[in-house]
């Protein structure tokens, strides 16, 4: 019953992501994919409970280095989402050679 | 904290990362809508380490502080040119993460038949993931060559592979055991997979394979969600198999091609084109920079070389002196210039670009015949009349910038050689074109250099 209940709230979201992301203008398309990318690092959570749920010497090394993967994914891309972000806001950088027309 | 906070904890996450990816629709709220997310993950984090299946956590803090070093350290040093590799790398980090979920999983006792179709699923995603987005990194940083790699069986290959991969599954699902043999068959398979299915596709491609991979990692984030009975999981990651699925149709369609064409053809492995012969006629910087003074309309088309030779401040520069010079100057984007989606409008805004100068390709084309010159700064494939005009040509029936219908047009190009497609370029041979041979930014600067003398 569990399962059906997980493949509802799977379904539920798939259309959810379609209806959220198809009118996107294609300027933000990088910082899109690299923020959706951040988000597939999810799977840390996942990571966590395997790292620390205790089950046996082998899962809890196999979930650590999941964790440290997950993180990887995580925190870079939301640091470079941030990073190109920055770049689309109207900005007075001093150190910019020559001014705006 | 009881299984029900550690839920409402997800709930509130789930709803955080939905508002985010909304606000990441617009450019105005994007930076906010990327904060809200970010926010999103440190709570779904917070919450699963307060569950109280969580006994040990030595091996937790540092493996996070470790990777988050690792990224943290990744994300500040990448220039931004080389943004599409090190997206594929952390999408391949993600997938990595999820097959080993997956494995670890497999330790759980009493697993039932359906989840543990759930953990053969999540490594075979996972590791498609990351052995794909490993050999799309390397394609992407020249590591290795970016060309289609097409040999004779490669389907017959590919289906055995396939095959052993269902047969492998299967076993492990039967005789679920840590120590099985089909474990490791399965995890190498799905590795070998990933490799297999990203060699035949050709660098102009990129844009594509690089938002389907980022819907595989979302996937087997879905898939270990499944493994694991987490449902914050399977949100996030059919949230991101979505939105990966959909990039991926948009660079599809302004490639004219189905995604299954992509996938199992490589670029200029099927037909051959006809010879395109003629002479090119080059120009000097100064005879350029007289017909660059005298235009009142200037658009130019950047590609992937542009971002090759770290071109985009002095084109902008560029721009600068021509507005001020009285010519209306724009920048026609094609949607899969560049190696990712997007990637062109990431480099001109790194270089101070105003975003109303940027236009795309539906609505320059009506207006190219007005334009007195356009300037083609490492772009070959999207400006090829040959997709126009060639019933034979490879990249026949992709919609193209039309630079050709411009009075006049400038090729920045290194040499006579042909794009990452391998197709010859009929334009180089037009008319009304003119090449400047050179170093794109080196060519630029000396027209920059023209002017301010």
């Amino acid at each position: 019953m569990e399962a059906v209940f997980l493949a509802f709230v799977l379904m539920l979201s798939i259309f959810l992501g379609f209806e959220l992301i198809s009118k996107v203008p294609a300027t933000l398309h990088t910082p899109l994919m690299s923020a959706s990318n951040a988000i597939s690092g999810i799977t840390v959570v996942g990571a966590l409970i395997s790292a620390g749920n205790g089950i046996s010497t082998v899962s809890t090394i196999l979930g650590a280095l999941a964790v440290v993967f997950a993180m990887i994914n995580v925190v870079g891309g939301y640091m470079v989402t941030n990073r190109m972000l920055g770049m689309f806001k109207k900005k007075v950088d001093p150190n910019a050679k020559g001014g705006k027309a | 904290m009881s299984a029900e906070l550690v839920n409402i904890g997800y709930i509130v996450a789930a709803a955080l990362f939905i508002v985010g990816l909304r606000m990441l629709g617009s450019p105005a709220t994007a930076v906010r809508g990327n904060t809200w997310s970010a926010w999103a993950m440190l709570i779904a984090i917070v919450v699963t380490l307060l569950d109280r299946q969580i006994i040990t956590f030595e091996w937790i803090i540092g493996g996070a502080i470790v990777g988050a070093a690792i990224g943290w350290w990744a994300a500040k040093k990448v220039e931004m040119t080389s943004m599409p590799e090190m997206v594929a790398l952390f999408n391949g980090s993600g997938g990595l993460s999820s097959l080993l979920v997956g494995w670890a999983a497999l330790y759980e006792p009493n697993n039932t038949l359906f989840i543990l179709i759930t953990i053969a699923l999540s490594i075979l995603i996972g590791g498609v993931t990351f052995s794909g987005s490993f050999i799309a990194f390397a394609k992407l940083a020249e590591v290795m060559p970016g060309k289609a790699i097409v040999f004779g069986a490669q389907r017959l290959v590919n289906a055995l592979i396939l095959g052993g991969i269902v047969v492998s599954s299967v076993f492990l699902c039967l005789d679920p055991s840590v120590t099985s043999v089909w474990l490791y068959v399965l995890i190498g398979l799905s590795l070998l997979f990933g490799v297999m299915a990203v060699i035949p596709i050709g660098g102009a491609d990129m844009p594509v394979v690089i938002s389907l991979l980022n819907s595989y990692s979302g996937l087997a984030a879905c898939a270990a969600g499944f493994a694991i009975h987490n449902n914050i999981l399977i949100i996030a990651g059919a949230l991101v198999g979505a939105s990966g699925i959909i990039l991926t149709q948009i660079m599809c369609k302004a490639m004219n091609r189905s995604l299954a064409n992509v996938l199992f053809s490589g670029f200029g492995s099927v037909k051959t084109a006809s010879k395109v012969e003629g002479e090119a006629k080059p120009i000097t910087a100064e005879d350029a920079f007289l017909i660059l003074e005298s235009a009142s309309s200037v658009t130019f088309v950047p590609g992937y070389g542009m971002a090759v030779a770290q071109a985009q401040h002095v084109v902008r520069e560029l721009g600068e002196l021509l507005e001020k010079n009285g010519a209306e100057v724009t920048y026609a984007i094609h949607p899969v210039a560049g190696r990712m989606p997007g990637h062109m409008n990431v480099l001109l805004a790194e270089a101070n670009v105003p975003y109303d100068q940027l236009v795309e390709m539906d609505d320059i084309n009506p207006r190219m015949s007005n334009i007195d010159v356009a300037v083609v700064i490492g772009a070959n494939d999207v400006v090829n009349p040959a997709a126009r005009n060639d019933e034979n040509s490879p990249i026949y029936g992709m919609p193209i910038i039309n630079v050709d219908h411009a009075r006049t047009v400038f090729v920045l190009k290194r040499s006579m050689a042909s794009g990452f497609s391998g197709v010859d370029n009929p334009l180089f041979f037009g008319e009304n074109t003119r090449m400047l041979f050179g170093d794109a930014k080196q060519s630029i600067a000396g027209l920059v250099a023209e002017f301010k003398s």
